[in-house]
């Protein structure tokens, strides 16, 4: 399968990234928070770098909070493997706001690059699909890329898209990580003198 | 310290070794006392001990009830939900604590307030041997998780020992968790 996915990530997620807008940014624990960081810091990203398997959750928790604001979960396979009830939860609630970007590479990148479960054919986003989310898709080339972008920036959520992506490995772009400092920086951004 | 048992193990009632029915609507006072606090997303996996509490959440037009599939969805729900400026609380039945050990990392790692309240199962008189192995353990691996630990044993104390909870939680972004003895719930008593 892997030859099939030409997908850079860094790449890609900066294009996800491009004029994001208002958009409030999760991402999960690894590279996923790397490629995030490598497009450039901002007070509206809320990087994980544990808990694994709450990306989609602490997306869903802020979706639900903000009804107005776009939510994008950006996060990885191995990250959502491991919490795949998340899905069933948010399809199961349903938010307009929701968008979930997998940034596949079909390996646990941060222990030693070994195959994890979607290399073996498992489909996060048909998973997603029957779990109620409202729009998915698996993309593999860059001319798939617009759709996708369009898909996750504007239509009606909860959206999955899964992105097949090469397994070479990025340099590594390290976003603060004081998780008290995160929090809080995120909330003087969204809610300005709400936060104190 | 961060174990406070409220009141001291009573010697039960009666003959059966179990609790007498509460006399007073607890569910309510809590129900109330979450208002009070501003709570609006109750994340839970059901209990019975629950499930009257579940169900006046679910009739508050302007509160957010998620089911979830696992009890550490909550944790992220929650630090999600205070992240865009809202309250949550989770409920859970013990088990459930050890459902959620390494998220509590999110909470504590980034000081997000966290309510917990913990209906318990397999602490007293209980039935099912399989509960017994967590429900022992429930108190102790919340208390290593960084959990202020509130224990409750006479239903009367119930909601002052939540808003007690809720306000070291809301107030100081610490996690406190609220576990509700089934010496008040009753025990399950598998019989029809």
């Amino acid at each position: 399968m892997e030859e099939q996915n030409k997908l850079l990530r860094r790449a890609t997620v900066a294009r996800i990234l491009s004029g994001r807008d208002d958009m409030l940014v999760v991402t999960g624990l690894g590279s996923p928070t790397y490629d995030c960081a490598a497009v450039g810091d901002h007070p509206l990203n809320f990087y994980l770098w544990g808990a694994m398997g709450s990306a989609v959750t602490v997306g869903l928790g802020l979706a639900l909070a903000q009804p107005k604001r776009r939510v994008l979960v950006i996060t990885g396979d191995g990250e959502m493997l491991m919490g795949l009830g998340a899905l069933a939860t948010a399809g199961a609630k349903k938010p307009d706001n929701l968008a979930v970007v997998i940034v596949d590479n079909e390996r646990y990148g941060e222990t030693g690059m070994q195959p994890t479960h979607t290399s073996a054919g498992v489909d996060l986003a048909g998973i997603a699909q029957s779990s109620g989310f409202r729009r998915t898709a698996t993309v593999r080339r860059v001319s798939e890329l617009d759709d996708a972008v369009s898909l996750l920036r504007m239509a009606k959520g909860p959206v999955l898209v899964v992105l097949k992506v090469s397994s070479a490995r990025d340099p590594l772009v390290l976003p603060p990580w004081d998780g008290a400092l995160l929090k809080s920086r995120f909330r003087q951004a969204l809610l300005g003198a709400r936060a104190t | 310290m961060t174990t406070q048992t409220l009141k001291p193990a009573a010697a039960a009632d009666d003959q059966s070794g179990l609790p007498a029915p509460a006399a007073q609507d607890w569910p309510s006072r809590i129900f109330q006392t979450l208002r009070e606090f501003g709570v609006r997303h109750v994340t839970y996996v059901p209990d019975a001990g629950h499930a009257r509490l579940i169900e006046l959440c679910h009739t508050e037009a302007d509160m957010e009830p998620t089911v979830l599939t696992t009890e550490e969805e909550g944790i992220g729900i929650l630090a999600g939900a205070w992240l865009g400026g809202e309250r949550g609380v989770l409920l859970m039945q013990s088990s459930g604590v050890g459902n959620c050990i390494n998220t509590l990392s999110l909470a504590k790692v980034c000081s997000f307030p966290l309510l917990m309240i913990v209906t318990m199962r397999g602490e007293w008189g209980e039935a099912n041997p399989w509960q017994v192995p967590m429900g022992q353990i429930t108190a102790d691996n919340l208390r290593l998780a960084g959990a202020v630990v509130y224990e409750v044993t006479d239903p009367e104390l119930a909601a002052p020992t939540v808003e007690a909870a809720a306000r070291i939680a809301f107030n100081g972004g610490l996690t406190a968790a609220v576990l509700l003895s089934q010496r008040m719930l009753g025990t399950k008593l598998f019989k029809d």
